[in-house]
């Protein structure tokens, strides 16, 4: 008898601790007083970020969480601005004829932050040394257009020489690149962290200078504290127009976005760049308007698998059919709670040659017409698709509404494939041992159409897993390639876009936001195109 | 004794080296390569993969990277990390200190409140405070760690403001107390309903009737005769539990922000850093043998009756 009474104050405490948890939602203030209080100069604040994978070596820094501190600390030739434009940064211009030779002159005064001066070496040392196979940094294909990189990255062996036989320097200021065949677009690659001088002392002990960077950037290195935190402080004598208008950022270290979360809450922590799944539904109650969604340049699709049998030779009017009968709208507006924004193109939205309408109503919900051109194309064979998706990475959720969706406008069946990890989902790919269709997820490398086209989907892109293969693109592609300057080749390449929707190597779903969050001690938060919080502007504002 | 003991550690060297060569071959079945993951989703290239592979010893066969391994280890050589090209010696020592520390805080109140629970519930069983116990401990068994996690996290931290949500600095032994105390909620329970079962049985034995009757103080009577022969099964468990308690506090740790050992295994398994997890997971084996045996002698000195040859 006693066992029953207890177990009746067991469901009742249980209750209560269930109910208080479930009540935490509804108490935060809905900080409004954004805007106010005096602006601090000097004033640090606190980003998170996990601990970062790799040393802190620019060529090596592959994952975001590295790449975050390397773009605080270093500064490129080239940025760009929100429309995918370029800007000169540590380059005073950059010329070419032919888009092969390439010359380069950097402004003046740029200095590392030991002060060193910034000069045409730095550049040149830092490429080839990144470049070279030996020094195993994981970014070293990015080199791979410059003339004689083979030399230095060959791709079995020792390499046979040191240094690109492309780069060369004129004088301190100037050095020209000659690639392996002409890029009309080459200019935009390198606004890449990879591009990124290195100090002399640099090669002496790059170890060293991973876990201590020197850079030219606007903020300095001061310390990393592993698995803490990374703090940096604003360079005074930096030279570039983006000017911190901070004292410093701590890049904090949280293991889980749910900490992050709970610490921005209680003002311990000032910018999360990216809020849980769990917050999510309550942010908006929890931080009113600091907290914010943002669209940035990725793209997620549904990729067949083309060396499937199912896919083989397959119409691309069914595949245009399955993309109509996906309910973009809504699913982004209900199961994925407004974090991502329905797609318009293969290209993201802030990348220069974004063509808005070019899908006509490919991207479109329609299942009357979906279920008409699946029919023309011959119908799914089998009548069956599989998605497949990480299990650990939140992606279940709309991998079944966009099976719902499909299933209720086409008939077809289809079924998520969930792989139990992000690893066992890339090993499966690179196999290609795919079932059907898989996830895919593209954040730009720069701003322009091109790196969500040829690198994709070209026949020979180390980024194309699917397998598809088509002549006619491969020559658009082609075309776009030996453009005479920069604006051609955004126009071939959006002429292959068009071309694009009638093969439909992929089904893009929609594109990414940044869902992020800030304290009551900053203003003036912004995000870039690449989903990370611009640093320089943020404002501190006095306590 | 002393040939019981070097028996005992003589037998930790074939369980150690199975138990490293078990998570070598599982970590090598898993799919996924941990170069080919410094890639992720974007463009791979296979001859910077293969010079990485061949640096750390990964294009050689398994029998080889194994034998490699466990020479490297007499010399504290636990092999590299691939990412972070740290030796995982250094990323190990990091974390540890800060799993110790939690793990003696969640320990140490584990044993005060719940042995005192289980005493107290133990002597007056069948009466109101026994009930009490019972309904806490089974709360506690019932409720998830997360929930309790969050629900710390909120009351605490939220509302009355007595701590900061997330563990600042994980060295902090008082900022660890709260993790700490959830961390011990479930073996706490546990340990109470142990102690109590064993209290309240050992009550009715023979040689407490013995004991009273000769008149000896309560208090000796408790300490001496009722604990003492009490404290066995809670003694087992909390042996096997300091493991429980260091290796699994992922969730606990990922709530609070504490940069602990259970994390860094999780990370190191996602990212399928075969040295990172062998390394960690041979140091815990170890921790565990020693204190299974510390256990195995403690009941020696609880009980009289067994002896060890």
């Amino acid at each position: 008898m006693r066992g029953a009474k207890s177990a009746k104050w067991v469901a009742i405490a249980a209750v209560v601790a269930l109910g208080a948890t479930a009540c935490g939602g509804g108490s935060g203030d809905s900080g409004s007083d954004n805007g106010k209080g005096e602006v601090d100069p000097k004033g640090i604040f606190s980003v998170d970020v996990g601990e970062p994978q790799n040393p802190l070596q620019p060529a090596n820094a592959k994952e975001s969480n590295g790449s975050k501190v390397i773009r605080a600390i270093f500064s490129q030739l080239v940025d760009f601005d929100d429309k995918g434009k370029i800007i000169y940064e540590n380059a005073e211009s950059i010329k070419t004829e032919d888009n092969k030779v390439w010359t380069v002159t950097l402004r003046d005064g740029w200095k590392f932050h030991n002060g060193e001066p910034v000069t045409a070496k730095s550049y040149v040392d830092a490429w080839n040394w990144g470049a070279n196979i030996k020094n195993n940094q994981t970014n070293s294909y990015w080199f791979s257009d410059i003339k004689g990189f083979e030399d230095v990255h060959p791709e079995k062996g020792e390499p046979k020489s040191d240094k690109m036989s492309g780069l060369k320097v004129i004088d301190d200021k100037t050095f020209t690149i000659e690639l392996s065949s002409p890029i009309p677009y080459f200019e935009y690659k390198l606004g890449y962290d990879v591009w990124s001088p290195l100090p002399s002392g640099f090669f002496k002990d790059p170890e060293a200078y991973g876990e201590k960077p020197v850079g030219n950037g606007p903020y300095e290195f001061v310390k990393w504290e592993h698995k803490k935190q990374i703090e940096v402080k604003t360079y005074a004598d930096y030279k570039g127009a983006d000017k911190p208008k901070n004292g410093g950022v701590i890049f904090k270290n949280y293991t889980t976005v749910e900490a992050g979360y709970q610490d921005l809450l209680s003002n311990n922590l000032d910018i999360i760049r990216q809020i849980g799944p769990k917050d999510l539904p309550k942010r908006k109650t929890d931080l009113g308007d600091r907290a914010v969604d943002e669209p940035y340049n990725a793209v997620q699709s549904i990729v067949p698998a083309f060396y499937t049998k199912q896919w083989k030779d397959i119409d691309p009017k069914v595949l245009q059919g399955l993309s109509m009968a996906i309910d973009r709208e809504t699913i982004t507006k209900t199961v994925l709670n407004g974090t991502r924004e329905p797609a318009t193109s293969f290209v993201a939205k802030g990348v220069a040659g974004y063509q808005p309408g070019i899908a006509g109503d490919i991207l479109t919900y329609n299942p009357d017409k979906a279920k008409q051109l699946i029919k023309e194309g011959g119908g799914v064979p089998g009548n069956k698709i599989f998605i497949q998706f990480n299990a650990d990475g939140g992606h279940k959720e709309w991998v079944e509404a966009v099976c719902n969706s499909i299933r209720k406008a086409t008939g077809v069946e289809c079924a998520g494939d969930s792989k139990p990890d992000f690893q066992t989902d890339l090993d499966t790919r690179d196999a290609h041992k795919v079932k059907s269709m898989y996830r895919g997820g593209w954040v730009q490398d720069y701003p322009l159409n091109v790196n969500f086209m040829r690198d994709l989907y070209g026949s020979k892109a180390a980024g194309n897993t699917s397998g598809f293969a088509d002549k006619e693109i491969d020559g658009l592609f082609k075309k776009g390639d030996n453009a005479k300057d920069l604006d051609s080749a955004i126009k071939a390449y959006q002429e292959a876009e068009k071309a694009m929707f009638e093969k439909m190597p992929a089904i893009p779903l929609w594109y990414y936001k940044a869902n992020y969050g800030y304290s009551t001690n900053v203003k003036n938060v912004k995000f870039d195109n690449n989903g990370d919080p611009v640093l320089q502007d943020v404002e501190v504002l006095k306590k | 004794m002393g040939r019981y003991v070097a028996r005992r550690l003589l037998q930790m060297i074939p369980v150690f080296i199975g138990t490293t060569l078990l998570i070598f071959l599982m970590m090598y079945a898993l799919p996924g390569d941990p170069v080919r993951a410094l890639y992720g989703e974007q463009s791979v290239d296979p001859s910077q993969i293969a010079a990485i592979k061949a640096e750390y010893g990964l294009d050689k066969p398994l029998w080889q990277q194994y034998v490699n391994y466990l020479a490297g280890l007499p010399q504290g050589d636990f092999g590299t990390q691939i990412a972070s090209r740290r030796p995982v010696a250094e990323v190990i020592s990091e974390a540890f200190p800060v799993t110790v520390r939690l793990t003696i805080i969640a320990f140490v109140f584990t044993v005060l409140v719940g042995v005192s629970l289980g005493i107290l519930s133990g002597m007056r069983a069948g009466k109101k405070t026994d009930t009490g116990v019972l309904v806490l401990t089974l709360a506690l068994i019932s409720v998830p760690s997360f929930v309790l996690g969050f629900l710390f996290q909120w009351l605490f931290a939220m509302q009355l403001g007595w701590t900061t949500p997330t563990v600042q600095d994980s060295m902090n032994f008082s900022q660890l107390f709260l993790p700490a105390v959830v961390l011990a909620s479930l073996s706490l329970a546990y340990v109470a309903r142990l102690t109590r079962t064993s209290i309240a049985e050992n009550l009715r034995a023979d040689y407490m009737r013995t004991a009273v009757a000769k008149g000896l103080p309560r208090r000796r009577i408790i300490s001496m005769h009722l604990m003492r022969n009490s404290m066995i099964p809670v003694v087992t468990f909390l042996g096997i539990d300091i493991g429980n308690l260091m290796t699994g506090a992922i969730v606990t740790e990922g709530i609070f922000n504490v940069q602990g050992i259970g994390n860094l295994v999780y990370q190191a398994l996602s990212r399928r850093e075969g040295a990172t997890v062998v390394g960690i997971v041979t140091v815990m084996v170890l921790i565990y043998l020693f204190v299974n045996l510390i256990v195995d002698l403690l009941y020696a000195v609880l009980d009289p009756r067994i002896r060890y040859a």
